[in-house]
């Protein structure tokens, strides 16, 4: 069961007027290794999984969720006040043909999200290891669009998120540590 | 068009700050379940928390739906700011 | 102790028609040297853990781009 809390998980600031950048964004919001992608990836294997790691995904799917909220408060902030021009300027001329100013899921090069991206092969390790890719995927994109923007407050968001892969993907690992049976944790009657 | 006060964003950053220090334990002890001093951590900062949620309920309105936060009268979930536009 | 950033020299052909980037970085980051997070390990001051996206110092990896250092170099 899902309750919604209505506040962000970090405080979002973005300090230039700069949609260009909602362009690049928008590769985490609906992108093959977005948030969303994350979010039901975890979401979904949870339920095919031992008992002891079906925790951590609902946990950090949830969290995914939350980031998810962040991005597209990143790109709604970037978008809102923009005209058609300064849309089409910022190479979001084909998104605002289709959707205005609204967000959708899809790629920075317009690709719309699809299930594909994801899997649940039934296999915990197969999984977690899929896990652990995707959380290393997304660290990697978020250092690109870093390096893409100047906006010093939008990156010290993108940092956060950033390092929230790099813990997600250290639980993955230990999960995978749990599972393979070796950290003395058995007990005999 | 109503604007928030300086306390506004003082105390939801204040509870933005206590809730991360709670997921990232919950996420630690997800895999390290016999920690008993983060446990011990997670459960002081959830009180600190409930605190910290009562506080800014009370002058901002409910934070949770479904009946886990109380609603004023005539009913405030639905305000502004929503916490993209904040 | 371990270090977050490796280095890496691609091959650089005299026909290249580029300028050549002699020197590429990649991030190694902590969670490739801590397979199982000991217990007890130093934490950040709450407002500090926030804003830097993790509870647990040896997880901490910011990262900035080289690009925008590089413009902090020209005197800006």
């Amino acid at each position: 069961m899902w309750i919604y809390e209505k506040k962000l998980q970090y405080p979002v600031r973005v300090s230039t007027c700069n949609p260009k950048l909602a362009k690049y964004l928008i590769e985490q919001y609906g992108g093959a290794d977005g948030e969303l992608a994350a979010a039901l990836r975890y979401l979904n294997q949870r339920y095919s999984i031992p008992d002891k790691v079906i925790g951590l995904l609902t946990d950090i799917g949830t969290e995914e969720l939350a980031h998810l909220e962040i991005i597209a408060t990143m790109v709604y902030k970037l978008t809102k006040d923009a005209t058609p021009e300064q849309l089409k300027e910022a190479g979001l001329g084909a998104h605002y043909a289709n959707h205005d100013n609204a967000l959708f899921y899809h790629n920075a090069a317009g690709v719309p999200w699809t299930a594909s991206y994801i899997q649940a092969k039934g296999d915990p390790i197969a999984d977690l290891y899929e896990d652990i890719a995707a959380e290393e995927k997304a660290r990697a994109t978020y250092q690109w669009i870093i390096n893409m923007s100047d906006d010093p407050d939008l990156n010290d968001g993108l940092r956060f998120l950033r390092e929230r892969e790099i813990i997600h993907a250290q639980r993955f690992r230990e999960a995978v540590e749990i599972l393979k049976e070796e950290r003395d944790r058995k007990k005999f009657f | 068009m109503k604007q928030m006060p300086k306390e506004y964003y003082e105390l939801l950053e204040q509870l933005q700050t206590v809730d991360f220090a709670l997921i990232d334990l919950t996420l630690y002890l997800d895999t390290h379940p016999d920690d008993y001093q983060a446990i011990q951590q997670f459960n002081q900062l959830a009180q600190k928390r409930k605190q910290l949620k009562k506080q800014y309920e009370t002058s901002y309105g409910p934070l949770q739906q479904y009946g886990n936060s109380y609603s004023n009268y005539p009913w405030n979930w639905d305000d502004a700011p929503w916490p993209w536009q904040v | 102790m371990f270090t977050t950033r490796k280095q890496y020299h691609p091959y650089v052909s005299p026909f290249d028609p580029c300028h050549p980037i002699r020197t590429k970085t990649y991030v190694t980051a902590p969670n490739l040297y801590i397979p199982f997070q000991p217990p007890n390990l130093p934490q950040f001051p709450l407002h500090e853990a926030l804003k830097k996206g993790t509870l647990w110092k040896i997880f901490y990896d910011p990262y900035y781009s080289p690009y925008e250092m590089a413009h902090k170099g020209d005197g800006q």
